[in-house]
């Protein structure tokens, strides 16, 4: 397997890019009207991507070091350099399968609902994957763009007031943090005159300490626009609204896109401060720290006061961010592992429950008109008037005949697939949620390895978010269990919801991937912490960057080409 | 050169700041877009200010930043410039549904309620922008 796709090295790593773009202008090509065509092109090059990401996957966790592709066959500070690592195969699978999920589930309906769904689709999966393989600081920034335009589009898919109101404020958050991301790469460029970003790594040791504090200021300038997009407390009151607006397979699709922002964090400050212990290094970790268990805090208290669902699920993408943001700022290997097992199983988890939320909806609206609550407006968590009692139920004088009456199969299934994502959200066994927790606790808690008992203290810090994590799952638990209450308890005349195969398939093969990294948590652990121990080894992603040479020409004979010249 | 510059980015940002900060959509925009202008200078700036310089090598004369510009931070520029326009134009389309939706160039897409009667959230606002400024 590993010598088969070493055939296609280093080639197969441009593919992620390449083929979601080619996907897309095909689909522009056919026209509105093919939409069945448009939609089996969408799902096959969704499905092929998956299968590159694999490959990909593969080939780096076999291979240990990074491969490098010279996009233009450039010489790697000047050219454009892609490269995957493990973070990035990481990444890439994940992209891969909330896309494929996401994508199957919109040909049930939501792909009828505007003109462009599929080719946005693609080109947002282009501008993901793009970000998670380019090795060079601008060159980061286009691909934010091109996934940040994309997302535009696909947040206002199926138009509506709350989506236009909610895409206003998400499109003009955004284009601030473009700016502010454009400051920070022009300052570091300015400082160390590159923006290959394993470049600028090596050269940060040689700043003088005149350009110290201007280089300082450039990484903080520039963290605050990838924070802005992991919706860092205080940066982070767009995305509620935002996410609950949008259409279900776009909300499954960008519960990923924060993680972008969790991703560019990890790669920039792993290579620029985690690798020398000069002046500048561990800069801005107690930032992240703080942040994060503020993220953390926050993103419990708003999961605890949602009402609707969609607040809910984006109030835990929150709590997810901070949870990555502060373990990402202790700068433990072994923690940074944990939590890149928890970053892989949450977005599965908030993915499903995403394209969940509609179909719980949807067999809530069937003809119960129910009040809903709008979350704009101030209301208390199961306020009074918000219980609904249908009238012609009367639960003591008719409770036999509830007894022996069969559930219809639709609410069996959203029934246990909405106690899976629970699990999965609030991080309870069995499912990869606990393993997750499980395992950043473990780390939090044995700062010196699990050999040496007690040896090195705990930080304050890192009590704090042990604290955060367990209240952070105890509220989520709350919350959900009060929401399916809510859902599937309360008594509702209603006949059956009527659910679609393919609407269903994409939840249960998300909630599947979870249950496989419960169940193969042992090998996915193990990755994890490889990934956490390169992160923190940056030595070993510059030289692979660094040492990268183009491929040599074919020899050029003037004279023969002269003779064809001529002829 | 270097006042001038510094000038020109400080009142492009400092006005744009302001303006994303005000409660009118139009604003917000002419907001975005002079912040987009103070951040392409800035990028320009970026790659030391020179005058009569040109980013091209020539033969004979050695290729340092000495005797030429940096070509960099011009192609940053101009792919900032391509993509910020787009952004602006897609955020203007955005702006106009809003409008169109609510009735009312409000940021929120509602009036405030401390400064407009009930009712009025859904009203289409004809009054002039200098009398909605006062209120």
């Amino acid at each position: 397997m590993i010598g088969w796709l070493g055939q296609g090295m280093p080639h197969l790593i441009a593919a992620p890019i390449l083929l979601p773009l080619f996907a897309a202008a095909l689909m522009v090509a056919m026209g509105e009207r093919r939409r069945a065509g448009r939609a089996l092109v969408n799902v096959l090059a969704s499905l092929l991507g998956l299968a590159v990401a694999v490959a990909l996957l593969v080939w780096v966790d076999g291979e240990g070091v990074p491969g490098v592709y010279l996009a233009g066959n450039w010489p790697v500070p000047f050219g454009i350099a892609l490269v995957v690592d493990r973070l990035s195969a990481l990444m890439l699978v994940l992209a891969g399968v909330l896309g494929a999920a996401a994508v199957l589930y919109s040909t049930a309906r939501w792909d009828r609902a505007g003109v462009h769904f599929h080719p946005l689709f693609q080109l947002q999966l282009m501008g993901l994957n793009g970000a998670f393989l380019t090795a060079d600081l601008f060159n980061l920034f286009v691909f934010f763009e091109v996934m940040l335009a994309a997302s535009y589009g696909l947040l206002l898919h199926g138009s509506g007031t709350a989506r236009v109101r909610a895409g206003l404020h998400y499109i003009a958050i955004n284009l601030l943090a473009s700016s502010v991301f454009l400051i920070g790469v022009s300052m570091l460029y300015g400082v160390t005159g590159t923006l290959n970003m394993a470049d600028m790594a090596q050269k940060l040791a040689a700043v003088p300490a005149s350009d110290r504090g201007l280089l300082n200021a450039a990484v903080a300038i520039l963290s605050v626009a990838f924070l802005a997009k992991a919706a860092m407390w205080p940066l982070g009151f767009w995305l509620a609204p935002a996410y609950a607006a949008a259409s279900a397979p776009a909300a499954a699709l960008f519960a990923i896109m924060t993680k972008v922002g969790i991703y560019a964090v990890l790669r920039v400050w792993t290579l620029f401060f985690a690798g020398g212990d000069d002046a500048s290094a561990a800069f801005g970790s107690g930032m992240l720290v703080v942040g994060g268990l503020a993220t953390l805090a926050f993103g419990a208290l708003g999961v605890m006061a949602s009402q609707r669902l969609g607040r809910l699920a984006g109030f835990s993408i929150v709590v997810s961010s901070g949870t990555l943001l502060a373990a990402t700022g202790l700068g433990l290997p072994a923690l940074t592992g944990g939590a890149l097992y928890y970053l892989a199983s949450t977005t599965l988890a908030v993915g499903a429950f995403y394209l969940l939320i509609e179909l719980v909806e949807r067999a809530r609206a069937v003809n119960v008109d129910a009040p809903e609550p709008d979350d704009d407006t101030d209301h208390l968590p199961f306020a009074l008037e918000l219980v609904e009692l249908p009238q012609d139920v009367n639960l003591d004088d008719d409770e036999h005949a509830l007894v022996g009456k069969v559930f219809p199969a639709a609410i069996v299934f959203l029934g246990i697939a909405f106690i899976g994502c629970a699990l999965l959200i609030a991080g309870l066994p069995p499912l990869s949620g606990f393993v997750a927790k499980f395992g950043m606790l473990s780390a939090l808690l044995n700062p010196g390895g699990l050999g040496d008992l007690g040896a090195t203290p705990v930080p304050v810090a890192g009590w704090v978010l042990v604290a955060l994590l367990i209240g952070s799952g105890l509220v989520a638990t709350i919350s959900l269990a009060r929401a399916g209450i809510r859902y599937f308890w309360a008594p509702q005349d209603r006949p059956a919801p009527r659910l679609r195969v393919v609407e269903c398939l994409p939840i249960a093969a998300l909630l599947f991937a979870c249950a496989a990294l419960t169940v193969r948590a042992e090998p996915v652990l193990r990755y994890a912490q490889d990934t956490a121990l390169a992160l923190h080894r940056p030595s070993v992603y510059i030289d692979a960057v660094m040492s990268a040479r183009p491929v040599t020409q074919p020899s050029w004979r003037p004279e023969a080409s002269a003779k064809e010249g001529g002829t | 050169m270097e006042l001038v510059m510094s000038a020109a980015i400080g009142v492009l940002g400092g006005c744009g700041v302001w303006l994303v900060l005000r409660p009118r959509t139009f604003q917000v925009v002419m907001g975005l877009s002079l912040m987009s202008y103070a951040v392409n200078l800035f990028i320009f700036s970026m790659g030391s200010l020179s005058i009569d310089a040109e980013p091209i090598i020539v033969p004979g004369v050695p290729p340092d930043l000495a005797h030429y510009t940096d070509p960099m931070p011009q192609a940053l520029v101009l792919t900032a410039i391509v993509i910020g326009f787009a952004m602006t134009a897609l955020f203007l389309v955005v702006l106009l549904a809003s409008r169109g939706l609510t009735g009312t160039d409000h940021v929120d897409g509602a009036e405030d309620p401390d400064d407009a009667p009930p009712g009025a959230a859904v009203a289409i606002d004809t009054t002039p922008a200098a009398d909605r400024e006062h209120a």
